[in-house]
């Protein structure tokens, strides 16, 4: 039982964490994509940005004496969504809307969002250095174990990590409604659908694109907090992060944020159950199988995750481009 | 005649004019030996750069992975050229490694024809289903091989070794791998829209990187390779100004030879058709061009040349360090580089590369002095205590620059210093 | 004064120039129908009123207002309302969004038009909550014109709405432009159905070249020997 409980934990607790992180990344980037046209690349330092927004709230909270019953870094992740969302409409602004006014190729613009990464990843560092962060500003974190029907050894689950998943459920539910019954949220579906028809019919682009970057932004600095409070602040996310999502975004079909979510899942769970010693679980039923254990039956070595998402995005790309949800053949 | 060709290159000559006096004044103050090392830096990144502006500025493709060509063929150029290992082929490494390479091929062999089965009645499903497994079998066969195989010989003999093959044998191999590298990737994305090409190279590059980072077997891994053979005198006696300059004068001439054959290539049909179908596709398609396979050859040329000179760039610097290659200094100050110069001009590229890589190697020293003084007021005026990675925190606000500069080149001078000549109907 | 009065209109892409001088002056209430030869720029004429080409001389007045270069998002709020050729729904919406979004400039209460669109387009009312691109062509073509009626439009300018239709939806669709122009609606329409579409316009205007070659009503056009001779093959 105990070989159970020990999946359960690295392999399907990490899997939905890791999941949701990756979903809440590739629906700012899908409706990117489906809006704006072009794979945003400056995603990944986005969610730094995010986390480091949230991390200086709190302190700033910390400082001005205020105590919560539960960690501060926790409620500072509203205010920062709030701020990086502005942040990242000023960054539309100023770097993308210029060249999309001036007719660029989309392909331009994914490299103006190559630039803007690079300056938000040289920014922070300057700002930051490199060095870990604790997000919780020595406020220990709460850890749940669940005792598990006969076993001696317990699921774990830390307070940010239910708060992800409550969070993830949340913003899921949130962005359906709004897309299925705010005039808003039926226009960026439009927009995304058929843009050229959507300005004849006296759609505001402006606002479309407003709040893409609302949600892009405001998820993507709520995914960077909950990353960085589950493990450490460290601002290296960038194309490591980038990667997976962009996977996500791509089996889910583009556009679709639905199709993200079930991407973000879908690379989060290969990704860390490709990397599970399954060997653990086989352990128990040794005796009856004709073949010697060894000790490390993982399917893809811990060093070569990143391969995962790469192999899922490739074999999308040559069988269905579409992606699973048929999204958008750009 | 004369000064009708001055008149119409007017702006090439005052650049390269400035450029050669930047040149000079760098020689006069920073010395031969220092000077030469950055011109031989410069020339190899400015073969690089002319991988790129066929790449980008003929056919419209954005590669952000040219760090993953340039480890690729830096990395089997190390193999075909380093002396060989005796313990290695004493062992029962080539063994290993042969099998490794007729199970590569057998598992090649079953995805094709499982690809193709659908060419013997196989229905669709089914075909997915064939794909699927050929995919698992190959997979576990070879990650359990590669396992064992890296094991023991890491075990046995450190790690595999070199050829021992001439230099230039194994510069030509870099650029074949990095070639064959790119067909695949080119094959799967680009009939797809460019973003895709682009969120595949990134993916390609980190894992190229990756792999050549953990195979201790193949290439040591992160305990490097050093040094590196030249194919001409090695400055090991000492004589550092004799050895750079007859390793400039080689990169000299592949940088010309280089430059010459993309000038005819440029003006040959070959050369229209790809800017045909970089302005208008669908235009082009209708006229019965095949796009994707024009891409595909365009984008493999290109990366040939990355990882062709990536492997000149490794041998000159003598170690071959996979930590070493970044994305920052061997993908996005390339691009600076190209479009900065003016995309789809290999003169522009040219100069990009070379002035680029002054500036940024210069940057450096400048950065720190920059930060250094605002350290000194800081800390005399405010009282301000820096905190102790300053030195490395100052270098990031060169990451800020190259980012800073492809957004304002982009938005105010798409088309570069030196901006490709339209040709004349 | 004319709904809609385009003077010696010159334009084209970039700096290609396509239309050499196109006059048109429809009067409320009017169905006006541009036809011609294919190149002789139909359908550029539709595009040059709402600024998709670049406009070197001449001038489009509406309702007393000059909208030279007036870009396309501007059109709604003018209460002019273009039907694509194609595309012309949003194929991931539901029938009942692509109504709301039709109806996307209005702030006040849409649901009367609503359900007059209903009222005229009965398959929508049982479709309303299916998606517009599962839906037959002729479906869709209904879909795209109640896109086009929820801002009560003044005028508008529909684009071959013909075009790959079978001849029963035909007929169909051209009912459907008079049952809408009785209601008040001014329509201008490019058809390749020349005899059709000429039968039921107040005016015709006969494009070549990017210029008027025949201005007149519909009927006599239909009639004029010259105009069938060149155009409307005998």
């Amino acid at each position: 039982m105990n070989d159970l409980v020990f999946f359960i934990n690295k392999g399907l607790l990490s899997g939905m964490i890791i999941g949701s992180i990756y979903a809440m990344g590739a629906i700012g980037v899908t409706m990117i994509f489906g809006i704006l046209r072009f794979a945003h690349f400056a995603h990944g330092d986005m969610m730094t940005l995010g986390a480091f927004v949230t991390l200086i709230i709190a302190a700033l909270l910390a400082s001005a004496g205020v105590v919560l019953p539960f960690p501060i870094a926790f409620a500072a992740i509203i205010p920062a969504m709030a701020v990086t969302a502005v942040l990242a409409i000023g960054l539309d602004k100023v770097f993308y809307k210029p060249l999309r006014n001036a007719g660029a190729r989309p392909v331009v613009l994914v490299m103006a969002s190559v630039g803007v990464t690079l300056m938000l990843q040289g920014l922070i560092r300057l700002f930051a250095g490199v060095r870990a962060r604790d997000m919780f500003i020595d406020q220990p974190k709460d850890i749940f174990q669940i005792p598990f029907p006969g076993a001696s050894r317990a699921v774990i689950l830390t307070e940010p990590q239910i708060v992800l998943i409550g969070f993830t459920v949340i913003a899921v539910l949130a962005l359906h409604l709004f897309l299925t019954r705010s005039r808003l949220g039926k226009a960026m579906r439009a927009v995304s659908d058929n843009p050229e028809l959507a300005r004849i019919t006296g759609i505001n682009t402006n606002h479309v694109v407003w709040a893409t970057w609302i949600i892009g932004g405001g998820l993507a600095c709520a995914a960077g907090s909950l990353l960085s409070m589950d493990v450490t602040l460290k601002p290296d996310l960038s194309f490591n992060i980038l990667l997976p999502i962009f996977a996500a975004t791509i089996v889910g079909g583009i556009g679709q944020p639905y199709g993200a979510i079930a991407g973000g899942f879908l690379v989060g769970f290969c990704e860390t159950l490709a990397v599970f010693n399954w060997s653990v679980l086989l352990r128990p039923i040794q005796d009856s199988l004709w073949f010697e254990l060894p000790r490390n039956m993982a399917l893809v070595p811990t060093e070569y995750k990143l391969m995962v998402p790469f192999l899922i995005l490739i074999i999308v790309l040559i069988y269905r481009p579409t992606g699973i949800f048929r999204g958008r053949v750009l | 005649m004369e000064s009708n060709l001055f008149e119409r290159n007017r702006r090439d000559f005052m650049l390269f004019a400035g450029l050669a006096l930047l040149v000079a004044i760098i020689f006069l103050t920073q010395g031969s030996v220092y000077s030469l090392r950055m011109l031989v830096e410069a020339g190899c990144y400015a073969m690089i750069a002319l991988g790129l502006t066929i790449q980008w500025g003929y056919a419209g493709l954005f590669n952000v992975g040219v760090m993953g060509f340039i480890a690729a063929g830096a990395a089997s150029s190390v193999l075909i050229t380093f002396p060989t290992n005796p313990d290695f082929w004493n062992s029962n490494g080539p063994q290993l490694v042969g099998m490794f390479l007729v199970k590569l091929a057998f598992s090649a062999i079953l995805l094709w024809l499982a690809n193709i089965s659908g060419r013997f009645g196989v229905g669709r499903r089914l075909r997915g289903l064939l794909i699927v497994i050929a995919i698992a079998v190959a997979y576990l066969v070879l990650s359990a091989h590669m396992t064992t195989m890296a094991a023991q010989i890491e075990a046995n003999s450190g790690w595999i070794g070199g050829l021992g093959l001439p230099v230039l044998v194994g510069w030509i191999v870099a650029g074949v791998v990095a070639g064959v590298i790119a067909w695949f990737v080119g094959k799967i994305c680009l009939g797809l829209r460019s973003d895709y090409l682009a969120i595949a190279t990134l993916g390609i590059a980190q894992i190229i990187k990756h792999f050549l980072k953990n195979a201790d077997w193949l290439t040591r891994g992160t305990l490097t390779v050093s040094p590196l053979p030249w194919p001409v005198e090695t400055p090991s006696g000492g004589e550092f100004i004799m050895a750079r300059a007859s390793y400039l004068s080689l990169v000299a001439i592949a940088v010309v030879i280089i430059y010459l054959l993309l000038e005819r290539a440029y003006n040959a049909p070959w050369g229209r058709m790809m800017r045909a179908i970089r302005d208008n596709e669908t235009a082009a398609e209708a006229m019965g061009k095949n796009v994707t396979s024009r891409r595909i050859e365009i984008f493999v040329l290109g990366s040939v040349l990355m990882g062709f000179s990536g492997a000149m760039l490794i041998h000159f610097a003598s170690i071959y360090d996979p930590s070493g290659f970044l994305d920052l200094n061997h993908t996005f100050l390339i691009w600076v580089m190209v479009i900065l110069g003016g995309s789809g001009n290999n003169r522009g590229a040219i100069f990009g590369a070379v002035f680029v890589y002054i500036v940024w190697v210069m940057s450096e020293p400048v950065t720190l002095a920059l930060f250094d003084v605002i350290r000194t007021y800081g800390v005399a005026w405010f009282d301000w205590e820096p905190p102790s990675d300053f030195n490395s925190r100052a270098l990031q606000m060169r990451v800020f620059v190259i980012g800073l500069t492809i957004t304002l080149v982009l938005r105010f001078a798409p088309r570069g210093l030196l901006p490709e000549r339209q040709a004349r109907h | 004064m004319s709904l809609l009065k385009i003077s010696n209109l010159h334009a084209g892409y970039g700096q290609m120039s396509i239309l050499k001088g196109v006059d048109m002056t429809l009067e409320e209430g009017e169905i006006g129908v541009i036809v011609g030869p294919n190149g002789a720029g139909k359908s550029t004429t539709l595009k040059a009123i709402f600024g998709m080409l670049n406009i070197t001389e001449g001038s489009i007045e509406f309702d007393g207002e000059d909208i030279t270069g007036i870009r396309s998002e501007e059109l709604a709020s003018h209460r002019i309302a273009f039907v694509p050729q194609e595309n012309n729904v949003f194929h991931t919406l539901t029938v009942h969004e692509n109504l709301e979004m039709g109806a996307y400039i209005r702030r006040d209460d849409f649901s009367r038009v609503m359900d007059h669109v209903y009222e005229i387009f009965p398959p929508l009312k049982e479709k309303r909550r299916q998606p517009a691109g599962e839906l037959s062509g002729g479906q869709r073509q209904m879909v795209a014109f109640g896109r086009a009626l929820m801002i009560e439009p003044k005028l508008i300018l529909l684009d071959e709405p013909t075009a790959g239709l079978s001849p029963m939806f035909m007929s169909q669709i051209f009912d459907r432009v008079i049952a809408i122009n009785k209601t008040g609606v001014t329509v201008a329409m490019v058809e390749q159905n020349a005899k059709q579409a000429l039968a039921i316009a107040h005016k015709g205007f006969v494009l070549a070249n990017g210029a008027n070659s025949f201005t007149d009503t519909g009927r006599n056009l239909l009639e004029n020997p010259e105009v069938a001779k060149s155009f409307l093959g005998g």
